[in-house]
């Protein structure tokens, strides 16, 4: 932040007609526009709800309007597919995933923010290069990996790593951890608290939105990940979690696209409704790192 | 551990076999498929990337004009980057579907041509831009935020000196914000050369509703007429539909150097356009 400019009283002055024309001109301009691209950001939303809620031949026919309203749809989509099943996967995949990446990556970024020892910086800096890394560059040995210990085809290869950290949520819960006042950590230590102490009752406590916004990042993550689901349960149809699902939806059952518009909405859903639910969190973890993870 | 691999024949099953720098010579000399690959990714960054980044920057800029209803507005724009790239891609290759899809729709009744998107090697790409612009609403915000950030002193001390609307724009905001455009431009090149789920969903989903085939994983990669095979779609081809490890890490062992080397050149030339006094954030 610039220092604040000093200002000279401002004496508000009737612009010119035309200049104030001129200017409501543009706003309405401005405005249309907006309104413009934001009904063409809805459209998509509306073409798949209305799709989802359209009998077989109506999705067929060029009409765009349901009629009648065919609610049955997402009760079918169940029926057809074991999207049950796929829910199940996906959750065992996030809830484990999220729950051991904070695990693992709170006390990483707590000793690489606030503790000393040798080797810190070299450690922080192998965080920032897996960071940087393509992840297509690691993935061909660890599926040879996961191939030798026979996991492939269980959902175990995407959701360990994540017990072992994560670079971009070290990174990001570092950040934070260094705005903490380091005085309030030394009172806990003064108070004969051990570091594992101090960080689960004062730096776990006063990082609460930071930890919010990497639990949250890490959930979206894990929800809408394809390509290593993919990779290692693209052949067991048991383990699939609903992206893969969702993929092979409409040729695996042959169905029409009235049905798998449903299963696409049920798909959104949940992440939209998180997104209103936390929109808080989400603004503080966009702003602490320019980034969506 | 990749390049170790990619000095080998290994396909899983037998133990691997030292091959030397063979896989190499097949790929830069050989395999046909890579040329396209190649030629497709680049095409992204070529195209995706800096429509992606204009494109954001344009919402940014109106919003940050906006008088009213600025919350609504962003919450409009960021939404489709919450969507799942599935489903995404799923609900426009439905969209855009010729036969039954509504933009045909309309278009049919507009009496203007009606284009076979997913199903045309020279509009698939196409296509799968338009996608890309409907997600763009995460380098959208941080544009937003940046050019809010823009002292007003600047603008008012550039509108005393006469500056009009455009020459504010070109001197005072393109600069301020530079460091975050080229944020937004190496972010959107990486994203560019790793560019996979949409291509992979769109050409099964589109291929499948050609052939009405049941099982079309591997035959569909790439379609229409290998227009969407991008150079991760080959890599996952070769690697986990073909089961060619060595091969595979190959691919992957040139994919780092290409991304390494691409973002280097960007960095090192925007000292040219970014502003000093800014750093990247």
């Amino acid at each position: 932040m610039s220092a604040v400019p000093i200002r000279a009283p401002i004496v508000r002055r009737r612009l010119p007609a035309s200049v104030r024309r001129k200017r409501f001109l543009l706003a309405v301009a401005n405005h249309s526009f907006l309104v413009a691209g934001a009904i063409a950001f809805i459209a998509p939303f509306i073409f798949i709800t209305l799709t989802a809620l359209m009998t077989n031949e109506q999705a067929l026919s060029s009409r765009f309007w349901p009629h009648p309203f065919a609610w049955h749809n997402f009760a079918d989509v169940f029926r057809t597919a074991p999207l049950g099943r796929w829910t199940f996967n996906t959750l065992e995949y996030s809830l484990l995933g999220t729950l051991g990446l904070l695990l693992s990556s709170i006390p990483v970024a707590y000793a690489l923010a606030r503790l000393r020892f040798r080797g810190r910086n070299v450690m922080f800096m192998i965080v920032l290069v897996a960071l940087m890394l393509p992840p297509q560059v690691s993935v061909v040995p660890l599926y040879v990996m996961w191939a030798k210990l026979h996991l492939v085809g269980t959902l175990w290869p995407v959701i360990i790593p994540n017990w072992f950290g994560d670079a971009f949520s070290i990174f990001l819960l570092r950040q934070f951890f260094l705005t903490i006042p380091e005085e309030y950590l030394d009172a806990a230590r003064v108070d004969g608290l051990g570091e594992l102490r101090v960080l689960s009752t004062v730096v776990v406590r006063l990082a609460k939105p930071a930890i919010a916004a990497v639990a949250l990042f890490s959930f979206l993550y894990t929800f809408n990940d394809f390509f290593l689901p993919l990779l290692y349960t693209g052949e067991n149809p048991h383990n699939w979690p609903l992206q893969i699902g969702l993929s092979q939806f409409r040729s695996l059952h042959q169905v029409q696209w009235n049905l798998t518009m449903a299963a696409t909405l049920l798909v959104m859903a949940p992440v939209i409704v998180i997104f209103f639910l936390a929109q808080k969190a989400f603004v503080e973890g966009v702003t602490l790192t320019g980034v969506k993870g | 551990m990749a390049v170790y691999l990619s000095l080998n024949h290994y396909d899983l099953l037998s133990p691997p076999r030292w091959v030397g720098l063979a896989n190499y010579r097949y790929l830069f000399t050989i395999d046909p498929q890579v040329g396209t690959a190649v030629k497709n990714t680049l095409w992204l960054v070529a195209v995706l990337v800096p429509a992606q980044v204009l494109f954001a920057l344009g919402i940014a800029m109106m919003l940050a004009r906006a008088r009213r209803g600025v919350g609504i507005f962003r919450t409009i724009f960021y939404l489709p980057a919450l969507a799942p790239p599935v489903a995404a891609t799923l609900g426009f290759v439905y969209i855009l579907n010729p036969a039954t899809g509504p933009v045909n729709a309309a278009l049919g009744r507009l009496g203007i041509g009606e284009p076979l998107w997913f199903q045309d090697p020279s509009w698939a790409k196409p296509s799968l831009v338009i996608l890309g612009l409907w997600g763009v609403g995460n380098t959208m915000v941080i544009f937003l935020a940046a050019v809010l950030d823009v002292p007003r002193h600047l603008y008012e001390s550039a509108e005393i000196d006469g500056a009009n609307a455009w020459q504010r724009l070109r001197w005072v905001t393109l600069p301020t914000i530079s460091p975050v455009i080229l944020f937004a431009v190496v972010l959107g090149v990486i994203q560019a050369l790793q560019y996979f789920t949409q291509a992979y969903v769109a050409a099964n989903i589109a291929s499948g509703q050609a052939s009405q085939a049941a099982d079309v994983t591997a035959a569909s990669l790439g379609y229409p007429q290998d227009s969407t095979l991008f150079y991760p779609v080959l890599l996952y081809q070769h690697g986990f539909s073909d089961y060619q490890m060595g091969y595979a890490s190959a691919l992957s062992v040139v994919l780092l150097v290409v991304s390494f080397v691409v973002t280097l050149v960007i960095v090192v030339n925007s000292r040219r356009w970014v502003h000093q006094a800014g750093a990247i954030r």
